[in-house]
């Protein structure tokens, strides 16, 4: 099995608050390590983002406000799967409950996140 | 060959070095051994041996589980018959993966599928080869990290996937069909390979009309072929070609692909294109061609796929039902839309047009525009002839 990970981009509300999420988005998070079990992957592990607000960025020695990029979806989460390959990943992927922007699907590189656990 | 190669080593620079590598066995092997009953197969199993051997070391120097290997002994080991269709196919699909820009699936599909050299597919695509050979690279590099499968997709998949396998295809063809230069060889390669993979597609996707619908356009294309210039090279417009040299066996089988496309539901974008293709060349003449019945298709075409080209070409089909009148209002509306600004048939159509309205300054003045945005001789000698051979006004 290879690794994925799943970066999640969200649309925030105005001065980079996190958008209030729908009960039943909430909901469908919780199920997602679940129906991704059923779909013959695995879920590793997931985190979520305070809003882009909170980022503090740093650049060579330039320590700024914000995220690192601007843009109108902000980085809201990571979660961490295992699936057969791209397309599996892809299926895995889509499950993901999005308000409004979209997911990104990047092969980890190498390492073993086996460890980690959610 | 390469792709039973691939299917052990899933990695497309070590299958292409094991099957030269194989190429090089042959040489020694057979002047000592003489030539095998069956050297395709021969040298596949000789392809695949070294590639397995080479994961095999790669594999104990990283310490790794020698993952691939399961899939290749339950795949290949009845190995003995040589590569089959579905392999080339699962190339294609490996090639045409929407994870991949639709430029690194043309250079792909060509490099890898058709064996044309990079410096020949960076000359087809009027990029520095360096350039090109950075796009397959990057593309072989996110096939092997980021796991792209080397499979034909599930049934689900395939509506999305088989759409990129068709329009690479299609612009393989398109490749080979429109001469970015004097290389003929280079061409006719391009568009027999093009042919050869529509073939293909065809009876492992028999349930998929618009694999048909692509066949059939390539084969009347390819039917019209040696009509498309005269004795000195010179660019023939449809109504100028000489129908009696077209081929007319390729016309009929592409008419009972079209037919039968047309008939198993909605048609897609290629079964129409085919369908208006078919129609010129039943035609007689291009005066008695079924205008009418074009114009429809391209209607329908241009609803399922609204692109300004189409609505270009439709302008044309427009003027024989209609007169130029009405055409040149669909021209002018599309000039002012601005997304085919830069695209000569735009205005050479419009030169036409006006021509046959007797407006021969506008006319004149549009075909300078148009001689303006070629770059290719044969067109724009063309374009020259109809200029001066619109009158002074």
């Amino acid at each position: 099995m290879a690794q994925y990970a799943i970066l999640i981009y969200e649309r925030e509300a105005e001065g980079g608050q996190a958008a209030e999420l729908p009960p039943e988005v909430l909901a469908a998070h919780e199920a997602l390590p679940g129906r991704i079990t059923e779909k013959g992957g695995k879920e590793l592990g997931g985190i979520a983002l305070e809003p882009s607000a909170t980022a503090t960025t740093i650049r060579g020695d330039l320590v700024t406000d914000g995220p690192f990029i601007e843009t109108k979806e902000a980085l809201a989460g990571v979660f961490v799967i295992e699936a057969r390959d791209l397309d599996h990943a892809i299926e895995l992927a889509r499950m993901t409950p999005i308000v409004s922007g979209g997911v990104e699907v990047r092969p980890l590189l190498g390492l073993d996140f086996s460890g980690l656990t959610s | 060959m390469l792709a039973a190669t691939v299917r052990v080593t899933r990695d497309l620079d070590a299958a292409e070095e094991a099957v030269q590598d194989a190429y090089v066995q042959a040489l020694t092997r057979w002047q000592r051994d003489g030539v095998p009953a069956k050297p395709g197969a021969w040298l596949t199993t000789v392809a695949r041996r070294t590639a397995l051997n080479v994961i095999r070391r790669q594999r104990t120097l990283q310490a790794k589980l020698p993952l691939l290997l399961m899939d290749a002994d339950d795949g290949g080991s009845s190995g003995s018959e040589g590569p089959i269709p579905d392999d080339r196919l699962r190339l294609i699909f490996t090639c045409c993966h929407p994870a991949l820009a639709q430029e690194a699936q043309v250079a792909l599909t060509l490099r890898l599928v058709c064996g044309v050299s990079t410096p020949d597919i960076a000359h087809a695509f009027l990029v520095a080869e360096p350039t090109l050979a950075a796009r397959i690279t990057r593309a072989k590099k996110k096939i092997a990290s980021a796991r792209i499968p080397y499979s034909v997709p599930s049934a689900s998949d395939l509506p999305v996937r088989i759409d990129a396998v068709l329009t690479v295809i299609h612009l393989l063809y398109a490749t080979g069909h429109t001469a970015h230069s004097g290389e003929n060889l280079v061409r006719d390669e391009l568009t027999g390979r093009a042919l050869d993979l529509a073939r293909m597609l065809r009876p492992l996707l028999p349930s998929e009309p618009e694999t048909a619908g692509l066949l059939a356009l390539l084969l009347v294309h390819q039917a019209r072929r040696a009509t498309r210039t005269d004795a000195d090279g010179r660019l023939l417009r449809l109504e100028e070609q000489d129908r009696s040299r077209w081929d007319r066996t390729l016309i009929a089988e592409a008419d009972r692909l079209v037919v039968g496309a047309l008939r198993s539901g909605p048609p897609g974008r290629f079964a129409l294109q085919a369908a208006i293709a078919a129609l010129h060349a039943q035609a007689p003449s291009y005066a008695e061609t079924d205008w009418p019945q074009i114009l429809t298709l391209y209607d329908e075409l241009l609803r399922r796929w609204p692109s300004p080209v189409v609505a270009l070409n439709r302008a044309v089909a427009v003027s024989m039902v209609d007169g130029p009148g009405p055409a040149l209002a669909v021209v002018t509306a599309l000039e002012d839309d601005g997304r085919l600004a830069g695209y000569r048939y735009l205005p050479a159509t419009k030169a036409d047009l006006l021509l046959r309205l007797g407006r021969h300054a506008e006319a004149a003045q549009a075909y300078r525009a148009a001689l303006a945005l070629s770059d290719n001789a044969a067109e724009q000698e063309f374009l020259q002839d109809r200029l001066s051979r619109t009158p002074p006004s």
